[in-house]
């Protein structure tokens, strides 16, 4: 008795061994039912295959009465009043037309938010979501799946203001779904100061620079499939629209040499543009508008050999209940004055014919500018990574995720 | 106990029992609603998957039930490697935290004095930032031009001019920020122990070094085995860690089964590898438990 008054515990110790009591049981249950549940939300909707979106095709649009539109997008994708913190397009489109715009920056991997919606859609649920913005093959996706609404261009009149060679794209022919909303490279993006250190030039000129051993665990490349695979290729000479099997793996067996040598030193997501900053990487295959944004230490070039072209689409997703508030919107950005704004900020490729001219008024070194206004020179040497079915993209994605240690 | 007559304790005790023989099972209810609803369902909806076949030649046909045992055979061929890779991270880890863990918890339970509150206070603080900001964080302290790093690489230390993006970068993450799990319950073992038996095994002329052999360190032993646990188990499973601080080479089995989860969209195969994983981590506490001995266990 006299022992358990003397070890009499105080609430902080009764706290810890409760809580250490606990944890091992509430870790554990944690553990599995988390990996569980995500089998859980993917089996309860029948695993793929079969799909049901019918309930969601003729939802009443309510875009008279709730003045609203949801919008996914991705990060760093819109002019931003960097004093004030905000977003003067989106305010003054709100000011204009009384419709507000929920901008939701959640759009962060074209696979991550695909997984995340599919099993509502094929469910028959809505997503809460007016407007998403996949990258092109992505956006076939959502359309062979059923996934998107046909857009009602009497809503969209500046529509006609999309570059003509835009429209007939593989994935959506005549564009009857999508809108382009902003297009980039992939290639190369470099510190200046610190590859001039290690290899003696500020350039890179091809991918033969950036695996120069000299850059050796410097470098990293992206984890989208499609652009680091699709530079690979157009470096070997391969086309990056029109491949064979054969090319693919000589692809993905150059880029296994590459990681297992320990030259490239890791493959990320957005993630590399905070790693060149700090200087843990110097060079990466990246996003032309993200490079540029990061400022005049750092270069962003597409290779000599080839780089990638792609274009992000705004489109309307089955079950949306503003979808004429959407259309609205995809209008208001289709204003070349808009347009440019938004251009200037964010440095990619604008879809909007007439941009140009409006972008002089902001700043007219801009004009010139090839990241945004691209010349046929430059388009030249970028092409779109080639469309595959759903069981090309499965095998190839397999393995490019084995190559990268996923 | 002797003194009261069997015959009374029964009349004592039977009243009790008709007004209190629900309300245990009521307790229950739940606890057990909670884990039938997120374990048991989940659980068996996972077995069902991981044996899926494809339904026709395209995936767009999706899967359906069948008894694919193949699917477990495939994923262990394929992915025994990043198995083994994890178990060895994972024990790094769990071996580290535990030479971490061990003098710390020993010095707050029996050198803590009027700091002991505060400092377990201390060893909690880092679960008020999320996991997620926690590991970040890790890669500005490793950054290659971090003052860590540069020190070591001045001593000569890395083997790799660098430590973001190794091995050790991923065991020192996962130590990192599962030692709170390791160090509470050896906490809470040594502080039980009755400072009588130091005293006593002084007195019997035993020094310091052999009084910590022979009398803290068995009697903190359910502390180890418990504290051990805590940190293998989710550090087995952790992907985190490895895709933050590793390289592409140091990506651990959490990370692919994210993979195959979310971006292959093989949800056999990811169910298999899920339940691959919790075999082999069941397998594992079994033996060691069998082996370290559960009495007294938290």
């Amino acid at each position: 008795m006299k022992a358990k008054f003397q070890f009499s515990d105080s609430p902080v110790d009764q706290i810890a061994k409760s809580i250490a009591a606990q944890m091992m049981n509430r870790r554990r249950l944690l553990q599995v039912s988390g990996l569980s549940l995500t089998a859980a939300a993917v089996a309860a909707c029948g695993v793929g295959g079969d799909s049901d979106s019918s309930g969601l095709t003729d939802v009443e649009d309510l875009s008279d009465t709730e003045k609203v539109v949801d919008w996914s997008n991705w990060v760093a994708y819109i002019d931003v009043d960097e004093d004030a913190g905000t977003n003067p397009t989106l305010d003054e489109f709100e000011a204009e037309t009384g419709i507000s715009i929920n901008y939701i920056e959640d759009y962060n991997d074209n696979n991550e938010f695909f997984a995340k919606v599919r099993p509502l859609l094929q469910n028959g649920q809505a997503i809460d979501r007016d407007i998403v913005t996949p990258t092109d093959w992505m956006a076939g996706q959502w359309i062979s799946l059923g996934f998107a609404q046909t857009l009602n261009y009497d809503n969209i009149p500046n529509r006609s203001n999309l570059y003509p060679d835009l429209v007939d794209v593989s994935f959506d022919p005549g564009r009857v779904y999508t809108l382009p909303w902003q297009g980039g490279y992939g290639g190369l993006g470099w510190n200046k100061a610190k590859v001039q250190e290690l290899t003696g030039s500020d350039q890179l000129m091809d991918l033969d620079d950036l695996f120069n051993p000299a850059l050796k665990g410097r470098i990293s490349v992206l984890s989208e499939m499609r652009e680091t695979i699709g530079c690979i290729l157009s470096h070997q000479g391969a086309n990056p629209s029109d491949f064979t099997s054969d090319q693919f793996y000589n692809a993905i067996d150059y880029l296994g040499a590459q990681i297992s040598s320990g030259q490239i030193r890791q493959v990320t997501g957005n993630d590399y543009l905070a790693a060149l900053e700090s200087g843990d990487i110097i060079a990466a295959i990246g996003w032309s508008g993200d490079v540029a944004q990061l400022g005049d230490d750092f270069q962003f070039a597409v290779p000599a050999g080839g780089g990638i072209l792609w274009t992000d689409n705004v489109l309307i997703p089955v079950g949306a209940k503003h979808k004429k508030n959407a259309e609205l919107v995809m209008n208001y950005y289709y204003e070349p004055e808009i347009a440019a704004r938004v251009a200037a900020y964010v440095q990619y490729i604008t879809p909007v014919n007439g941009a140009r001219e409006e972008i002089v008024k902001i700043d007219p070194s801009l004009a010139d500018n090839s990241l945004i206004f691209p010349t046929d020179d430059d388009l030249a040497i970028v092409k779109p990574f080639m469309l595959l079915d759903a069981d090309t993209e499965k095998e190839y994605q397999d393995a490019f995720q084995a190559i990268i240690g996923n | 106990m002797q003194l009261i007559p069997t015959s009374s304790k029964a009349i004592f005790t039977q009243p009790l029992r008709n007004g209190r023989s629900l309300t245990p099972y009521l307790l229950l209810i739940p606890g057990l609603a909670w884990l039938g609803v997120f374990f048991v369902i989940p659980f068996f909806s996972l077995l069902v998957t991981s044996l899926m076949k494809p339904a026709g030649s395209s995936v767009l046909d999706g899967y359906v039930n069948a008894l694919e045992i193949s699917n477990y055979m495939l994923a262990l061929q394929t992915y025994w490697p990043v198995f083994a890779k994890s178990l060895l991270y994972a024990a790094s880890a769990t071996l580290l935290a535990l030479v971490i863990g061990y003098p710390l918890a020993y010095h707050i339970a029996l050198r803590g004095g009027r700091w002991r509150n505060l400092m377990l206070v201390l060893v909690i603080a880092p679960f008020f930032a999320s996991y997620l900001i926690r590991t970040y964080a890790w890669k500005t302290i490793l950054a290659d031009e971090s003052f860590i790093t540069s020190a070591l690489n001045f001593l000569n230390l890395l083997p790799q001019d660098r430590i973001l993006n190794t091995p050790l970068a991923v065991i020192a993450g996962i130590s990192y920020n599962f030692l709170p799990f390791m160090i509470l319950p050896l906490y809470a073992s040594i502080e039980r122990i009755d400072p009588r038996l130091l005293e006593a095994s002084k007195d019997l002329y035993a020094d310091s070094n052999e009084t910590f052999r022979k009398v803290t360190l068995p009697l903190s032993m359910p502390g180890v085995v418990s504290g051990t646990l805590l940190t293998f188990i989710p550090a087995m499973g952790d992907f985190i860690n490895a895709s933050l601080l590793g390289s592409a080479k140091d990506k651990m089995i959490g990370n692919v089964i994210q993979s195959q989860f979310v971006i292959v969209r093989d949800y056999p195969r990811a169910s298999a590898l899920s339940f691959i994983l919790m075999t082999l981590i069941l397998l594992i506490v079994f033996f060691y438990i069998r082996r370290a001995g559960t009495e007294d266990l938290v």
